[in-house]
């Protein structure tokens, strides 16, 4: 019982913490304090805070390797733009239009999920990292030989041959996906509230999940294996939870992603191998099984780079030697226990309080 | 009709004959012993009843249900629950939770009443809590609730083994050298909680032990297996007593 409040006490301060910044971020941007630099990788940022909270889900909980989340991502990002662009004369309340972008985008990348999963998560061992490495790699190819038009005789499709499709816009026709140039024009919806939004919906999932009856027999899977066969767990069921929703994690944020670019191609920079590895870099930084070091990792990350644009020549150095700190600050024994003292003392602050009242 | 009734049974890995015609009858409410030297087989024995390995002859009828061949979890399911010679514990979470995974198919929830924390999440949770503090103290452990299970002591490790075992609900305990590691007192504490276990839940139990002191104390029959087979069995002041064993296995 002490302990589900100590945890529940723990995410609270996660929400606040993220509360707080969105209220300093939007202060700053209202006041103009805010440069248009900084305002351009905000959604960013709350991109690859969701994609490493799905991954952290996979990575910290289940125990299984993925190198391919930005596959996950990839799909949530095409599917989710797909739908938009589909509805975009139909339905003209963004908020809608985003809301179902973003159900369709979930809901596919949670079924590709799924689709690795079956063949994957029966077998013991690290086959999860090899194929799901390998998916990462074929989405993206197979996006970029994919043509889909909405021409006034109907949709056509067409694989490799884009050209067998002659799409006039004079008359309204229009790709919706355009091979290796991907999807165009797609509508601006995302913005920093939404991303904020996504990210708080997802730990309240995350949060819930890992402190319930399926959390725990995911961790125990983790822990043991054989042991969790022994009282009854069924395996490959709670593997496949937990791999399915940490897909679809990704999966939001890869419909995130799209809405905040005009043009969405699927190129190796950002669903490639790279960006997978990105994103386990976060969530190892941040700390395996820590959702909330999982975002920090990953705003510091991705911030970082960016604001030191000015100093190129010192950039790589001042980001290694930061990456090197972020490390040592996780794991570095020393650092390891100074943060629990830190912890202790915060809990113990709080819970005397407690006793109070 | 016995609570467990094995014929037959037998394993080979690649041409080792680890277990040979391994045969054995459990009535209902008895404490068993399977001893023997090292290798003999014994763990073998247990991990063909838990489904761990699928035998390749032979039997195994749990009350009057036949799970030759089952998969360890629907074994679980049927009634036999274990422990590990080597500890298997959830060792990253707390000792609390590793009887309230235990309890998985005791007390269940779906997985979105559990993220929606629905009312019934609240509810089970709370029976979870009680039911698992109340299996922690039969072990004496209800005041390490909260650490996590790689911080116990080595014989309190053992002892949350046989918590969550228990917590499954089995009709049949296996516990595979229960007492190892453990020094003569703890070695004491432990047959009285194996004797408490088995009045108190009503159930019947089969152990691995080497230590004689635990086997002669608490086991009412005794299988001794000696090179995969089995080279005696019976009341246990006879089976250790039996010369054969002796040179066996005591005089080794
Ligand atoms: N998976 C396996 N593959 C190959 N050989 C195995 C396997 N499991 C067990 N054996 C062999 O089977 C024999 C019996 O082993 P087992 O672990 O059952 O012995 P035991 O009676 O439990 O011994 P101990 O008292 O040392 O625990 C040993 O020779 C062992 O090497
Ligand atoms: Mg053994």
């Amino acid at each position: 019982m002490k302990n589900l409040k100590k945890s529940s006490k723990d995410h609270l301060i996660t929400y606040g913490i993220l509360l707080l910044v969105y209220i300093v971020a939007e202060i700053l941007i209202k006041t103009g304090n805010m440069s248009s630099l900084m305002q351009g990788i905000l959604v960013p940022v709350c991109v690859y805070s969701l994609v490493a909270i799905g991954l952290n889900l996979c990575v910290g909980y289940l125990g299984e390797l993925s190198l391919g989340h930005a596959g996950f991502m990839c799909v949530g990002a095409f599917c989710g733009a797909y739908t938009t662009k589909m509805l975009q004369g139909t339905i003209n309340n963004e908020i809608l239009l985003f809301t179902i972008a973003l159900v369709v985008g979930v809901i596919m990348a949670a079924l590709f999920g799924f689709l690795v999963g079956i063949p994957v998560l029966r077998l013991k061992g690290d086959y999860l990292a090899i194929v799901t490495l390998a998916f990462g790699e074929i989405i993206k190819n197979i996006i970029n030989v994919l043509y889909i038009a909405k021409c006034s005789d109907g949709m056509k499709v067409a694989i490799t041959d884009g050209g067998a499709i002659e799409v006039d816009e004079a008359i309204g026709e229009m790709w919706l996906v355009n091979g290796a140039k991907g999807i165009n024009r797609i509508p601006h919806l995302s913005n920093f509230t939404i991303g904020m939004i996504l990210i708080f919906v997802a730990l309240f999932v995350v949060f819930h999940l890992v402190d319930s009856r399926s959390g725990r027999a995911i961790m125990a899977i983790r822990d043991n294996r054989i042991a969790a066969e022994s009282v009854g767990i069924n395996i490959t069921k709670y593997k496949m939870m937990a791999f399915v929703i940490s897909a679809a994690i990704a999966g939001a944020g890869g419909v995130l992603y799209a809405h905040n670019l005009s043009t969405l191609t699927a190129t190796p920079t950002n669903f490639g191998y790279n960006m997978s590895i990105m994103i386990l870099v976060f969530v190892v930084l941040g700390g395996m099984g820590s959702f909330r070091g999982s975002i920090i990792a990953a705003t510091i990350l991705t911030i970082l780079p960016e604001g030191l644009r000015g100093l190129a020549d010192y950039r790589m150095l001042i980001y290694s030697v930061l990456l090197i700190s972020m490390m040592l600050f996780n794991w570095a024994p020393a650092a390891v226990n100074w943060k629990k003292k830190v912890m202790a003392s915060i809990n113990n602050k709080t819970s005397k309080k407690g006793q109070v009242e | 009709m016995a609570m467990l009734e094995v014929k037959n049974l037998g394993i080979s890995f690649g041409g080792l004959r680890a277990v040979d015609e391994f045969n054995i009858k459990i009535e209902e409410g008895q404490l068993y012993g399977l001893i023997g030297p090292n290798g003999a087989g014994k763990t073998t024995v247990f991990n063909m009843l838990t489904g761990v390995y699928t035998p390749t002859d032979g039997s195994i009828v749990l009350d009057g249900q036949n799970i030759t061949g089952k998969k360890t979890v629907e074994i679980n399911k049927a009634g036999i629950a274990r422990t590990f010679q080597n500890i298997r514990l959830f060792t990253e979470q707390t000792v609390i939770d590793n009887v309230k995974i235990g309890l998985h198919n005791e007390k269940q929830y779906s997985m979105l009443t559990g993220i929606l924390r629905l009312p019934k999440y609240k509810k089970i949770e709370k029976e979870m809590d009680e039911k698992a503090l109340e299996l922690l103290k039969v072990f004496d452990l209800d005041g390490e609730a909260d650490l996590l299970a790689k911080n116990l002591p080595y014989g309190k490790q053992r002892k949350l083994e046989i918590a969550r075992a228990l917590a499954t609900n089995p009709k049949l305990l296996l516990l595979d050298e229960p007492a190892a590691g453990m020094n003569p007192n703890e070695t004491e504490e432990l047959m009285k909680t194996i004797r408490f276990v088995r009045d108190h839940f009503k159930m019947t139990v089969l152990l691995i032990e080497h230590d004689m002191k635990l086997v002669s104390g608490i086991c009412e029959e005794l299988t001794v297996l000696n090179f995969g087979q089995v080279l005696c069995q019976g009341k246990t002041m006879d089976v250790l007593s039996n010369p054969e064993v002796i040179k066996a296995y005591i005089g080794d």
